[in-house]
């Protein structure tokens, strides 16, 4: 009885350890980029470009450089991801081909970003002739984000009972009224959360922009979607190892950082409050 | 009977990829009688009741062979429109399944798919439904209220009522009473008899007293074949088969 109740102590005790480590790390984490960023962070800092050779003012091309290339993305990856996981899921016929497609999807989903960033610069900057713009960085990112979408999506309209499809096909709906009525309101929160995470990874990425459209440092903002950019990702890593005195940025770079973090952390708290009104509209 | 055919299945065979699973069925079920199927686990109930309605169609890899004739016509016909046919022969299902919406939008739900917009007749629809499906006193006050919050017996009857609004001449009910207590399925056999004076009901049971007590024809099926077929009162006294008085004498099942 008691060598029970040790080995049940011993192992809640190995698992709260884990947990509190995994915790202990991402608090380290946040406090020195925290710590060592938050002093630069400035309304100047926010809203003035580069100045001296990027040794001085903000990061505002940067901000507005990510900002736009994300809108690219979601422009190609959402809907697109959508329709091919509404596709998949409630329309094809499970034969062998869409189990190939299938696991093609989830293998892209699994290939390093610079294998995206080349291609993007095969495909789009060199055969489309898009050039190195937001374009061709955006449409990049958006390929990579594709197969998250389409994944979460597909997960979300999985999780849709079959007895709403079925119950709306016995009152005589056709097939895209049940889905659209039916099915797709129900499993939109879901599909959007995993949309939402694909776009905020895809605005931390640097290798896929890196070669086809992000610039190291410009004196303008970009007027169109044929301009290359600043983007906070790229602007951080030339911060960090690019620049011609590291030490003297390091606080930007800091800064650069902590600011892509919140940006990151302001898309996953839009994801939790979409999953909150999901579980609500569930319980009810 | 043989004059008032309302379904008539002809020489049906279904097949679950190569399984067969409903061998040569040959069935009559009369207008406004209430024919009632049973027989063990897998014997293919559930499978014949969705040929009626053409469901098992969304079902992958699933074939059917021979013909079911409704009002004369053959419902597997090329010609035929699936949708409009589910609309004309409705389904209640095993597990009660409201929709995720208010009292008022579930039984509005067919309407609107059909096109209907005009919310005074959609009112009066829901009303009339609910009326029909002995529901109405209940739910009469908090018809905005999510259908969830009802206990599973008045979701059956939601599911009823949802049925009855699209105005179908048929309803199938597929085990309606499985998930539901003794009181609540006395109250839904109550209302089968009652809706026959208006439809046709065809419903799948696993239990043998209520086929006996709802229905006025009983067919006996056993590994995908008819065994038997005929007025419930000689089919549960008086079973030609073997096979169907060891079923409902309980020695197997």
């Amino acid at each position: 009885m008691k060598k029970k109740k040790i080995i049940e102590f011993i192992g809640f005790f190995i698992l709260r350890i884990c947990v509190y480590f995994v915790l202990a790390v991402l608090l380290l984490f946040l406090y020195d980029i925290g710590s060592k960023g938050g002093g630069v962070i400035s309304w100047e800092f926010l809203s003035e470009a580069p100045r001296r050779g990027m040794t001085e003012g903000g990061i505002f091309p940067a901000i507005v450089g990510t900002f736009l290339v994300t809108i690219v993305t979601a422009i190609l990856a959402v809907p697109l991801g959508m329709f091919a996981a509404i596709y998949l899921n409630e329309y094809a016929k499970q034969t062998r081909l869409t189990r190939i497609i299938r696991l093609s999807i989830r293998n892209l989903s699994g290939v390093p970003s610079i294998v995206y960033g080349l291609f993007g610069v095969i495909l789009f900057v060199n055969i489309l002739k898009f050039g190195t713009s937001i374009l061709s960085a955006g449409l990049t990112l958006g390929l990579m984000t594709l197969p998250w979408t389409i994944t979460a999506s597909e997960e979300a309209l999985k999780a849709i009972p079959n007895s709403y499809r079925e119950g709306a096909l016995a009152l005589g709906a056709t097939k895209w009224q049940a889905i659209r009525t039916n099915v797709l309101p129900y499993a939109l929160p879901g599909m959007l959360t995993g949309t939402i995470l694909g776009l905020a990874r895809a605005a931390g990425e640097t290798a896929p922009i890196m070669f086809t459209g992000a610039a190291f440092y410009l004196p303008f903002l970009p007027q169109s979607l044929d301009d290359q950019f600043m983007a906070l990702p790229y602007h951080l890593y030339v911060m960090a190892t690019q620049h011609h005195s590291i030490a003297q940025v390091r606080p930007i770079a800091y800064g650069t950082a902590l600011v892509l973090l919140l940006l990151i952390i302001l898309m996953n708290t839009a994801v939790v409050i979409v999953r909150y009104r999901l579980r609500r509209v569930k319980k009810e | 009977m043989e004059n008032n055919v309302k379904i008539q299945a002809k020489k049906l065979n279904f097949y679950y990829g190569n399984k067969l699973a409903l061998k040569n069925i040959n069935l009559v079920a009369s207008g406004n009688k209430v024919t009632a199927l049973i027989g063990p686990s897998g014997c293919g109930k559930s499978t014949f009741i969705r040929t009626l309605n053409r469901m098992n169609d969304v079902i992958p890899n699933t074939r059917v062979e021979g013909e079911v004739i409704i009002d004369g016509a053959n419902i597997y016909s090329p010609r035929v429109d699936v949708v409009e046919l589910r609309r004309r022969v409705g389904m209640v299902f095993q597990k009660p399944n409201p929709f995720p919406k208010s009292i008022f939008d579930n039984i509005a739900y067919g309407l609107r798919i059909n096109g209907i917009k005009n919310k005074r007749k959609i009112e009066q629809v829901v009303e009339k439904s609910l009326k029909e499906a002995a529901l109405w006193d209940e739910v009469k006050d908090r018809l905005q209220d999510n259908a969830f919050s009802l206990s599973g017996g008045q979701q059956q009857r939601l599911c009823i009522a949802r049925s009855l609004a699209v105005e179908p001449e048929i309803i199938l009910f597929d085990e309606p009473c499985s998930a539901i207590d003794p009181i609540a399925t006395a109250k839904i056999e109550d209302l089968i008899q009652k809706l026959k004076a208006r439809y046709t009901v065809v419903i799948v049971t696993h239990n043998m007293q209520q086929a006996a007590r709802v229905s006025d024809y009983t067919a006996f099926l056993m590994l995908g074949e008819l065994i038997e077929y005929g007025e419930t009162p000689q089919i549960f006294t008086n079973p030609k088969n073997k096979l169907t008085e060891d079923y409902i004498t309980g020695r197997f099942g």
